[in-house]
């Protein structure tokens, strides 16, 4: 038995403990808004967040996970409006959709880092991070967009 | 809709707590006021926005196309398949703009198959151009409906009726769509003589198409967890399964399976032989389990010994040597240009160029792992999975299951990636297979990786023979084109190739780009099939397919010759593309023909200020320019890459990139600018960053640690431009690839001076090149 948060809810499972937390989370729990790509932990779209660092969840094992508190995609803000997810919806970002929850997930995690990141900075950090469909480039605009609008809401108080 | 159990939902409309709740997962405590999945529609189609559902009783329905609900709710059945195009927005505005439909009351259904809906097919950069005239006649339709029933209502007759934003008004008067349906009896249908003969708007009047301010309805869903990929669908008892992969991908025999080992993994339920009677899946294990991570375990821990098929040992330079044998023989191959007087020409010529152009194997990798989830209800197998071919792979899923056709229906999801994988659906016949065996159990078989990439039917590996003849004053007098690939429509879907010049069917996806708009003399292209290359693996549609390799043996050709004949390479195009004979053009495809092509070389000149640009050591543009996909549908486009090169190590760094593209008509301006984003960094992914080779009958790859797409860091800037048209819309999906590899390999030469003639450019070629010159 493995007893975590998963977005501010306290479960526990009941699976072999080398489980990779990936499918603890979209088999066993039925979030399936984080999802499988490479299973090594080389393209990202596994993306969670685990004590708010993003973490590949494929090579995650679910006794890793043991007391932890885990955000996934459909926690990260209530109404899903985190200003990542606005931006990345302005922006027009997804084509096909199936890297985005990963890539936002990560994004959220570099603005806690990079409040202000550079090209340099947001290539660093996203590497890891593949989008086949090669939205990259609006990836970057709009984590800077989402840069700009978490900034002007802390400013404005 | 009968599809309630795609999803199991609460009578709220969320996910039930019971299906939380099953093999040990508890719920100690309840968050308040938290995040645990989002509502969903209770019909689970795959309507967007995702707030919508599918109308009730009552509602209008024109065409098949379309329907009207009592509340004004406007619903656009979309047939094609969603995997990043936002094509059901771009279709749905196409019928909106032309009913005068109020965009906001708009939703799009990705619907199921069914024959009622004609050929089902997603590829080809074909959807835009194949929907223009039926959405735009099926819009004429419903507004002819609507303006006779409301003027009706109003008590006055149509020709005094204006129509704008769902709301038909006169005299002052007005009623919406919506009170239509619910106060009166429209039921005006229309044949499709009739929808032919009706007035269209002209592309003044258009709010719609070519607005830029709309966005896409499936992208909210892409940011939050909610869309639902082929990858998502679930019912209660079903089994996951994997497939344990054979040496080979055809005529490999099982021998002898063991699964003690397996037997110890907690979940393991037993394994199965698949015998497809199609012959599509050849020896191959599934393992089926209760939970999908102790079926990948318990498939690595099952032992399968196999006689392997006789590709066993083939090798991509095999395949291509065999390709170099097929073009080196005159006999065989079907010619697709044979203009007379080509041998004589050669013949005759006073000077000769040939060279051979070869591009590597290239791989998928969509991001999804093929998966199906398979099961029998009633009678009828329902296969749920993301594909873009349905009524190319229903019959061969009849034959498979050994049911009729109409006992097959393919429930529609989010693809998680195409480029072309998914229009051959060879992935949904184990789940199938493995489901009939238990007596139609439901079964959710999903491909890791690896298993996917082995599985892949990749883009042939290929070979180009490109001749030119020229005379005295070196005035070209012929060219001789000549390609050797494995050809996926001959092997996957025979009826829908081509006919040559010579009546000999061919393979149009493993050719096109060959036949190009440039006035060349007297021209042959021959499409050779290679047939080693069928028999080791099942060659596939890829992201621009031929036209996506074809362009570096033709573009960097011509640069070759620009250079020789010391000529500047973008004029000495311009003075290939006359548009004479064959090269006019016609209506309404390629109105304009090599002149559009031309236009787009000229605003590009300008765009990077050809000729005259001023760059640092080993840096350089190159350039090079396409009619996109095919002659038939020509979308004119052109490439200036500009890239740097390092002596040192043999990298090149592509550092901008600036595309101008004429597709006539932009329906969606925001999404064709994303398409030809995308497509042109799979090109340039192609030709620096990407490529596999046939070892031992598999490609040698096998996840990211040895397969290298293009990240987010080798991204250079782009700027892209349309040019202005009003003419009829061509494909956008794919064009953005073509261009790339030769505009690189273009700006090598430019840049350093060396001559690369294989795909993909590898740092140890380039450098092997400085040491040559």
């Amino acid at each position: 038995m493995t007893t975590f948060r998963l977005n501010g809810r306290e479960v526990t499972v009941d699976v072999p403990g080398d489980t990779p937390l990936l499918w603890v989370i979209r088999d066993e729990v039925g979030l399936t808004g984080t999802k499988f790509g490479c299973g090594i932990g080389m393209c990202g779209a596994c993306t969670i967040h685990i004590g708010g660092r993003a973490t590949r969840s494929c090579v995650t094992p679910v006794s890793a996970a043991e007391g932890a508190d885990i955000t996934t995609i459909e926690g990260i803000d209530p109404e899903g409006n985190h200003p990542v997810q606005q931006a990345w919806r302005e922006i027009q970002v997804p084509q096909c959709g199936y890297c985005q929850s990963g890539q936002i997930m990560q994004a959220v995690s570099l603005l806690k880092d990079y409040p202000s990141p550079t090209d340099e900075e947001i290539d660093a950090v996203m590497a890891g991070s593949l989008c086949r469909c090669m939205t990259y480039i609006r990836i970057r605009e709009a984590i800077k967009k989402a840069a700009a609008t978490a900034r002007g809401d802390a400013s404005n108080g | 809709m009968g599809r309630l159990n795609r999803f199991r939902l609460g009578k709220d409309g969320r996910r039930e707590q019971a299906s939380l709740s099953r093999r040990g997962f508890l719920v100690t405590s309840l968050g308040a006021g938290v995040m645990f999945g989002f509502a969903r529609p209770s019909s689970a189609n795959q309507i967007f926005p995702l707030d919508r559902s599918l109308p009730g009783d009552g509602a209008f329905e024109p065409t098949i196309w379309c329907s009207i609900a009592p509340d004004g709710e406007i619903t656009v059945n979309i047939i094609r398949a969603e995997m990043g195009q936002h094509i059901g927005t771009a279709l749905a505005r196409i019928i909106a703009d032309e009913m005068e439909a109020d965009w906001s009351k708009v939703r799009i259904n990705y619907v199921d198959t069914d024959p009622k809906w004609g050929l089902m097919v997603t590829g080809g950069s074909w959807s835009v151009w194949m929907t223009w005239d039926v959405f735009r006649q099926a819009g004429a339709a419903t507004r002819t409906a609507m303006v006779e029933e409301g003027a009706r209502l109003l008590g006055t007759t149509p020709d005094k009726c204006t129509v704008a934003n769902s709301i038909v008004s006169a005299g002052g008067k007005q009623i919406s769509f919506g009170d239509i349906v619910a106060k009166g009896h429209p039921s005006h249908s229309f044949t499709p003589e009739e929808m032919a003969k009706l007035p269209l708007k002209p592309a003044s009047e258009r709010r719609l198409i070519g607005n830029a301010e709309l966005k896409a309805l499936d992208i909210p869903a892409k940011t939050n967890g909610t869309a639902i990929y082929g990858i998502d669908a679930k019912v209660e008892g079903m089994l996951y399964g994997r497939p344990k992969m054979p040496p080979t991908r055809y005529g490999s025999k099982v021998r002898s399976v063991d699964d003690t080992e397996a037997k110890k993994i907690k979940g393991y339920v037993r394994y199965l032989l698949i015998d497809d009677p199609s012959q599509v899946v050849q020896g191959w294990v599934v393992v089926l389990a209760e939970s999908y991570s102790a079926a990948i375990r318990a498939t690595d821990a099952l032992k399968v010994e196999w006689t392997p098929g006789e590709t066993i040992h083939t090798s991509e330079r095999d395949i291509q040597d065999r390709g170099r044998e097929l073009i080196n023989n005159k006999a065989g191959g079907v010619y697709i240009f044979n203009d007379d007087g080509v041998d004589q020409a050669f013949g005759s010529a006073h000077t000769v160029m040939d060279q051979e152009y070869t591009c590597a194997s290239v791989l998928h990798y969509q991001l999804e792992p093929t998966n199906a989830l398979a099961f029998e209800k009633d009678g009828v197998y329902e296969i749920h999975a993301g594909n873009q071919w349905q009524s190319l792979i229903l019959p061969t899923l009849a034959k498979s299951l050994q049911v009729p056709e109409s006992k097959v229906i393919l429930r529609s999801y989010l693809l998680g990636g195409g480029f072309g994988r998914r229009l051959n659906g060879d992935y949904m016949i184990p789940a199938a297979l493995a489901s009939k065996a238990l007596g139609g159990k439901p079964v959710k078989l999903i491909l890791t990786r690896s298993d996917d990439m082995q599985f892949d039917s990749f883009r042939s590996p290929s070979v180009q023979r490109v001749r030119m003849a020229f005379d005295a004053s070196d005035k070209i007098t012929s060219m001789d084109y000549q390609a050797a690939a494995g050809w996926p429509t001959g092997v996957m879907a025979e009826a829908f190739m081509e006919k040559g010049v010579d009546g000999k069917p061919y393979d149009q996806f493993a050719i096109a780009g060959g036949d190009h708009w440039y006035e060349v003399g007297a021209f042959r292209v021959r499409a050779l099939r290679n047939d080693l290359a069928e028999k080791t693996f099942r060659p596939g549609w890829l992201r621009s397919v031929s036209p996506g390799w074809t362009s570096w043996g033709i573009e960097c050709f011509l640069d070759e010759v620009a250079h020789r004949q010391k000529k500047d390479p973008a004029q000495f195009r311009l003075e290939l593309l006359t548009a004479q004979g064959r090269n006019k053009g016609q209506a309404p495809d390629s109105v304009g023909g090599a002149l559009r092509q031309a236009a787009v070389v000229r605003r590009l000149m300008e765009k990077v200020n050809w000729g005259k640009t001023s760059l640092p050591k080993d840096t350089a543009i190159g350039l090079a320019t396409t009619a996109g996909q095919e002659r038939g549908m020509p979308t004119w486009i052109g490439c200036v890459a500009q890239v740097h090169v390092d002596r040192s190590t043999g990298v090149v760094t592509c550092q901008k990139l600036t595309i101008v593209v004429d597709a006539g008509t932009v329906v969606d301006p925001d999404g064709a600018k994303a398409q030809t984003e995308g497509a042109a960094l799979w090109g340039l992914s192609m030709v620096l960053f990407e490529n596999t080779e046939i070892v031992n009958g598999m490609p040698v790859d096998r996840n990211l640690n040895t397969y290298t797409p293009l990240r987010i860091a080798d991204t250079p800037e782009m700027d892209i431009e349309f040019l202005p048209s009003t003419e009829k819309p061509m494909g956008l999906g794919e064009p953005g690839t073509t261009v790339v590899g030769p505009a690189i390999g273009n700006a090598i030469f430019n840049a350093v001076g060396v001559r690369l003639r294989h795909m993909p450019v590898r740092p140890a070629d380039v450098l092997r090149g400085l040491q040559n010159s």
